[in-house]
C-alpha cells in the first residue's frame, strides 16, 4: 500500500521537475515547482517525518514560492525558448542523464543504495516533532548555531547591497 | 481483508469528513446575509429586505444568480491558469478543518467506544494549518496573474507581498501559543488550557493578550479584510485579483474568503479562548458533579460553546469591516515589518522568560 504511494509520489516529483525545466512560460515552472514541493513534502510523511513535510510545505511552498512568483510577476519575465539557452550542450548531457540514471537503478536494483531509517523506531517517532527538538537543541547544535548565522548573513548582506550608499542619493 | 474495527474507523472518519466539508461549504450563504445586515444595521439602514422576510433568502438569490451567469474567460487570459485558479485558493481553506477540533472526544452511550469531535489530532496542527492555510494565496496570485489584466495583476501582486509580510506576525503568534501551551497539536493546545476563563491562554498575563492582538491583526491581512483589504481595493483596483472572474468561479473566491474567516476564528478560539471548554467549570457545582469530561452531555455542550465563540469572532471580523477605515499600503507594511514583527520578537522574549520562572 505504503509503495503504491510512494510510487505516485515520486513519479509525480519527478514528472514536475522535468516539468519546471521544459516549461517555456516561467510562471508555469513555478507552479510546477509547488507541484513537485509538495509531492516531496507527501514523500516526508511517508518517511515518518510530518514535522518535515509541514515545514517544507510552510516554507518553501508557503514562502518562498510565493517570492518566487512575486519577483516573476515584478520582473515581467518574457517566454524562454529553449534554443536560445541550451546550444550544442544536449548532445552531451542526455546521454549523460540516461547513463547516471541507469547506474542509479541498477545500484538500487542490486541493493547498493539503501536508506536505513535510522536510530529512531516507528514508535519513537510518533513524538516526531519533540525527537527533532531535542536532537537540534542537544546533538547537533553546533551546526543549528551555524546555519542560524549563516541565515542571518544572508539577510545582512540582502539588506546592504540594497541599502544606498551615503551620499550617493542623485 | 482488513478487519471490521479498521473497516468502522474508515467510515467514521469519511463521514467525518463529509459532515464537516457539507458544513462549511453551506456556511458561507447565512454569512453573507448576515454580513450584508450587520453592515446595514451599523449604516442605520435595514440591509437586504426584499426576497423573504428580513431578507433571509437573498443568499438564495443570489446564488441562483451567480450560477447563471455566463462563465467569462478573457480572450488573452492563460486558460487553463485562469480555470484552476479559484479552485486553487478554495481546496485548501477546506483541507485545514482536517485538524481543527470542534470538540473533545466522548463514549458513545451503551458501549465502550471512544469518539471524536475532530478528525484529526495532528502531532504537528498548528503548523499544518498554518502551512495549508497559506497555499489559498496562489489562488490568488495566479488567478491575477492568468487574468492578463492590470488590475487583476496589481492585485495578486499585493496580495502575496501582503501575505509574506503578515505570515511572519502570524507565525510568532503561533510560536508564542506553543510556548504557553507546550504543543503544536491542535488538542492538546486546548486540553492545557484550563476549564476556568482565566485559565484560558488569552489571560496568561502580560504576554497572552499582546499574542492575541498580533494575532488578530495579522489574521485580518491574511484573509484579505478591511482594514487590510488592498488586494481588492475598489478605490484603486477595480475589484483586484478577481476583476476578470465572473459567475461560479467569482464564487468560488467569495467562498475561500468566508471559509477563511471561520478559520481564522476557530485558531483564535483554540488557540486563546479554550476552544470547547464552557468560560466557567460547571462541574464544580454539586448537582452536574456525574458529568465527567468524557461523558456525551460533556462532548455535545462543548460543541455549542465552541460554535458560539466562533460566532463571536465572525461578528467581530464584520464588525470591524463596517469600522474602520482601509490602510494605505505604506501603512500596511509598516504596521507588518516595523511594528508586528518587532513586538512579537520581544513578547518571545518574555514568554520564554515566564515559562522559566512562573
Amino acid at each position: 500500500m505504503e509503495q503504491i504511494f510512494f510510487y505516485i509520489f515520486a513519479i509525480l516529483a519527478v514528472a514536475s521537475a522535468i516539468a519546471v525545466v521544459a516549461a517555456k512560460n516561467p510562471v508555469h515552472s513555478a507552479v510546477y515547482l509547488i507541484i513537485c514541493f509538495l509531492q516531496v513534502a507527501a514523500l516526508f510523511i511517508l518517511l515518518r517525518a510530518p514535522f518535515l513535510a509541514a515545514a517544507q510545505v510552510f516554507i518553501y511552498v508557503g514562502a518562498v514560492m510565493v517570492l518566487f512568483l512575486f519577483a516573476v510577476l515584478v520582473l515581467n519575465v518574457g517566454k524562454e525558448r529553449l534554443g536560445e539557452q541550451i546550444h550544442h550542450q544536449s548532445v552531451i548531457v542526455i546521454p549523460a542523464v540516461i547513463l547516471l540514471l541507469l547506474m542509479m537503478g541498477i545500484l538500487v536494483a542490486k541493493g547498493r543504495l539503501t536508506a536505513p531509517m535510522g536510530a529512531f523506531t516507528e514508535k519513537a517517532l510518533e513524538k516526531n516533532t519533540e525527537v527533532i527538538g531535542k536532537m537540534l537543541f542537544s546533538k547537533y547544535l553546533f551546526p543549528f548555531e551555524v546555519v542560524s548565522v549563516l541565515l542571518l548573513i544572508a539577510l545582512i548582506g540582502a539588506v546592504a547591497l540594497v541599502m544606498k550608499e551615503k551620499g550617493s542619493q542623485d | 481483508m482488513p478487519d471490521i474495527t479498521t473497516i468502522i474507523a474508515v467510515i467514521i472518519m469519511v463521514v467525518k469528513v463529509v459532515v464537516v466539508t457539507q458544513v462549511i461549504f453551506s456556511l458561507p450563504m447565512p454569512l453573507t446575509w448576515i454580513e450584508r445586515k450587520i453592515a446595514g444595521h451599523i449604516h442605520v439602514r435595514l440591509g437586504p429586505m426584499r426576497v423573504g422576510p428580513h431578507g433571509i433568502l437573498q443568499p438564495l438569490a443570489d446564488t441562483i444568480k451567480l450560477l447563471f451567469k455566463e462563465d467569462i474567460t478573457p480572450a488573452k487570459a492563460d486558460k487553463f491558469l485562469y480555470k484552476i485558479a479559484p479552485l486553487v485558493a478554495m481546496v485548501p481553506a477546506f483541507a485545514v478543518f482536517v485538524a481543527i477540533p470542534f470538540g473533545g472526544e466522548f463514549i458513545v452511550p451503551f458501549t465502550d467506544k471512544v469518539f471524536t469531535l475532530y478528525i484529526s489530532d495532528m502531532n504537528v496542527g498548528i503548523l499544518y494549518v498554518l502551512a495549508i492555510g497559506g497555499l489559498s494565496i496562489y489562488g490568488i496570485i495566479l488567478g491575477g496573474w492568468a487574468s492578463n489584466s492590470k488590475y487583476a495583476l496589481l492585485g495578486g501582486l499585493r496580495s502575496s507581498a501582503q501575505m509574506i509580510s503578515y505570515e511572519v506576525a502570524l507565525s510568532f503568534a503561533a510560536i508564542g501559543v506553543v510556548m504557553m501551551t507546550n504543543s503544536l497539536s491542535l488538542v492538546d493546545m486546548v486540553k492545557s488550557q484550563g476549564d476556568w476563563f482565566w485559565q484560558w491562554n488569552i489571560l496568561y498575563l502580560p504576554v497572552g493578550p499582546v499574542w492575541f492582538v498580533i494575532f488578530m491583526i495579522a489574521s485580518l491581512a491574511e484573509i484579505n479584510r478591511i482594514p487590510f483589504d488592498l488586494p481588492e481595493d475598489e478605490g484603486t483596483l477595480a475589484a483586484g485579483y478577481h476583476t476578470e472572474y465572473s459567475g461560479m468561479r467569482f464564487s468560488f473566491f467569495m467562498l475561500y474568503e468566508y471559509v477563511a474567516m471561520v478559520t481564522v476564528s476557530c485558531l483564535a478560539v483554540v488557540m486563546f479562548f479554550g476552544g470547547w471548554s464552557a468560560p466557567i467549570d460547571f462541574r464544580e457545582f454539586e448537582v452536574l458533579t456525574p458529568i465527567t469530561s468524557i461523558s456525551w452531555i460533556y462532548g455535545l455542550f462543548g460543541i455549542f460553546w465552541f460554535v458560539s465563540k466562533v460566532a463571536v469572532f465572525i461578528y467581530f471580523f464584520m464588525w470591524i469591516r463596517f469600522t474602520l477605515p482601509r490602510y494605505r499600503y505604506d501603512q500596511l507594511m509598516t504596521i507588518g515589518w516595523k511594528i508586528l514583527i518587532p513586538i512579537s520578537i520581544f513578547n518571545i522574549l518574555l514568554t520564554g522568560l515566564m515559562r522559566i520562572w512562573a
